[in-house]
């Protein structure tokens, strides 16, 4: 798949902004005043502006309020509604914490638990898509909510979950690439599959149907960089956990916090790029690709 | 909305002979012109004439080379277009309902002042049958040639897909695949007609004819035989080239 920038860059942010909103939403922390303003201007730079990258790669951005209307089936739509949602809950929360140094905790979980909704609805635009089995399992949402809740710890300064919570999203990244490694050949569509064809031999794609290239080659079978796909893995787990692990076993210091955020997002912003780049769609088969 | 009909009144879809079709790429040709002449945004091509030409199709024509176990191998043309699923996740994933099935003839099509280019539709299409317009940054797919089969407007005879006109082999039908007494649903059943990727739960009703097995010609001529080479050495002059040959 087609690795967008502004894909990986909403899902990355955006996730790391609810995380934390969820976090301060079950209080843990209960800043006020300028402190609490500064967290959830943080959190809400990081929500907003991820949902504004992703309406940098539409056809029609200046329609994009219409793709509220379709939450009965339509994962993208419950995304939409489900942010829209957290944020004016957390809005009002945060105004009682920054304004009234008042922390009503029943708002808060709500739109802590809301937050987590809306990470849950982006991986679930993924994970229900049968046509590319590496994203068609539960792992997907399990990868996206671990990270954002591991980064939002991060964020909220929550040192000790961070570190036991940055662990666990290591393990289910990495379960998730190696599950995903196989889910290609377990979901069974094959070229002969695809054409019917293999009842009479073996298929093979002989002739595309133009010299040239097309939408959906440029979309679904993009292969540049699946060759360094194991040293970006590495690269991408040891930025993503093993840094940040270290940087908050050392004495605390806000510089120390500081580095373990940037190369905690650097190494989910890497694993977020393989996400999409060794994702491989079905109909790639039919060009004889994958 | 986006949610799927339960059950349509019609099935109206599409037979694709891959015994006849002879790989011309008529229907293509004809669906583009068609398509950008008429319901719609037009079928925009990128860099048309230059180095890395690249245009928006909605129906394209692969073609496979089949080995079988004995024998030659077989050379098999494979037009594609929207198979216009029962149970088409192409519909359900659309955040603005601008792609529908519609509920009277089963026809998915997508209402592009709805869109708005996302492209969610066309990841979750398994046959690459949507396309999203570079110029009008809205997604394009079959529209069954919905502004021909029930244009009043046109000769009786035209009032069908504008591929299925074209097709100078007859490789290509169309008609209603929900009603099993339709010369489609009649072909299909002679002929084995099978769904591509099953296994993806798309139920298309589009339905592809599998070529037939290739007949044998038995052995008629008496002479035959006797023409045949009867040794693989060869002798005189050609013997002692092949033999000196050999030993240099």
């Amino acid at each position: 798949m087609h690795p967008a920038p502004s894909v990986i860059f909403f899902s990355t942010f955006s996730g790391l902004g609810f995380g934390l909103l969820f976090w301060l939403g079950l209080g843990w922390p209960s800043p006020d005043g300028v402190v609490a303003f500064v967290f959830f201007a943080i959190a809400y730079l990081l929500a907003v502006g991820g949902l504004i990258a992703s309406t940098f790669h539409l056809g029609h951005p200046e329609r994009a309020l219409k793709a509220f209307s379709q939450w009965k089936t339509s994962w993208l739509s419950r995304e939409g509604v489900c942010a829209v949602a957290a944020l004016i809950v957390m809005a009002i929360y945060g105004a009682g914490a920054v304004f009234a140094g008042e922390h009503w905790r029943v708002l808060g979980v709500i739109g802590g638990l809301l937050s987590l909704g809306t990470v849950f609805t982006t991986a679930m635009i993924y994970a229900q898509l049968k046509t590319v089995p590496r994203w068609n399992m539960p792992l997907t949402p399990l990868n996206f909510l671990s990270l954002s809740i591991a980064g939002g710890a991060l964020l909220a300064g929550q040192v000790t979950w961070a570190l036991w919570l940055i662990l666990l999203a290591g393990a289910i990244q990495l379960a998730t690439w190696i599950v995903g490694d196989t889910r290609f050949a377990t979901s069974g569509t094959t070229l002969a599959t695809a054409t019917q064809l293999g009842g009479i031999g073996q298929v093979r794609a002989f002739e595309p149907p133009h010299t040239g290239t097309n939408y959906l080659l440029r979309e679904f079978v993009y292969v540049i960089g699946r060759k360094h796909g194991f040293k970006l893995r590495v690269i991408a787990l040891v930025l993503m956990t093993v840094l940040p692990i270290v940087l908050l076993l050392v004495p605390f210091s806000h510089v120390a916090g500081g580095l373990a955020v940037l190369v905690h997002v650097a190494g989910v912003l890497a694993a977020r790029w393989l996400f999409f780049a060794q994702a491989e769609h079905v109909v790639g088969l039919y060009y004889g690709k994958r | 909305m986006t949610e799927l009909p339960k059950t349509t009144q019609k099935k109206l879809g599409l037979v694709i002979d891959l015994d006849t079709c002879v790989g011309c790429h008529a229907c293509v040709i004809s669906c583009k012109g068609w398509n950008t002449e008429n319901y719609g945004a037009p079928l925009s091509d990128q860099d048309a004439y230059g180095a890395a030409p690249s245009g928006t199709f909605l129906n394209r024509v692969h073609s496979y080379e089949v080995q079988p176990n004995e024998g030659a191998a077989q050379l098999i043309h494979f037009p594609k277009s929207c198979l216009h699923c029962e149970d088409a996740p192409c519909v359900t994933v659309c955040p603005t309902g601008a792609s529908y099935k519609r509920s009277e003839d089963g026809i998915v099509l997508v209402n592009e002042s709805d869109c708005i280019g996302c492209g969610l539709c066309a990841w979750a299409c398994p046959y690459g049958a949507r396309e999203m317009d570079q110029a009008a940054g809205v997604m394009k797919k079959c529209t069954l040639c919905v502004d021909r089969i029930y244009n009043d407007n046109l000769p009786e005879e035209d009032r069908i897909p504008a591929c299925v006109r074209t097709c100078p082999s007859g490789a290509r039908h169309f008609g209603d695949l929900g009603d099993p007494d339709s010369a489609v649903s009649q072909l299909v059943a002679d002929r084995g007609g099978v769904d591509l990727m099953p296994e993806q739960g798309t139920k298309p009703v589009n339905k592809y004819l599998p070529p037939r097995p290739k007949d044998q010609m038995p052995e008629i001529d008496v002479l035959a035989p006797f023409l045949a080479p009867i040794t693989d050495q060869p002798k005189g002059f050609l013997g002692w080239l092949d033999r000196t040959l050999d030993k240099l």
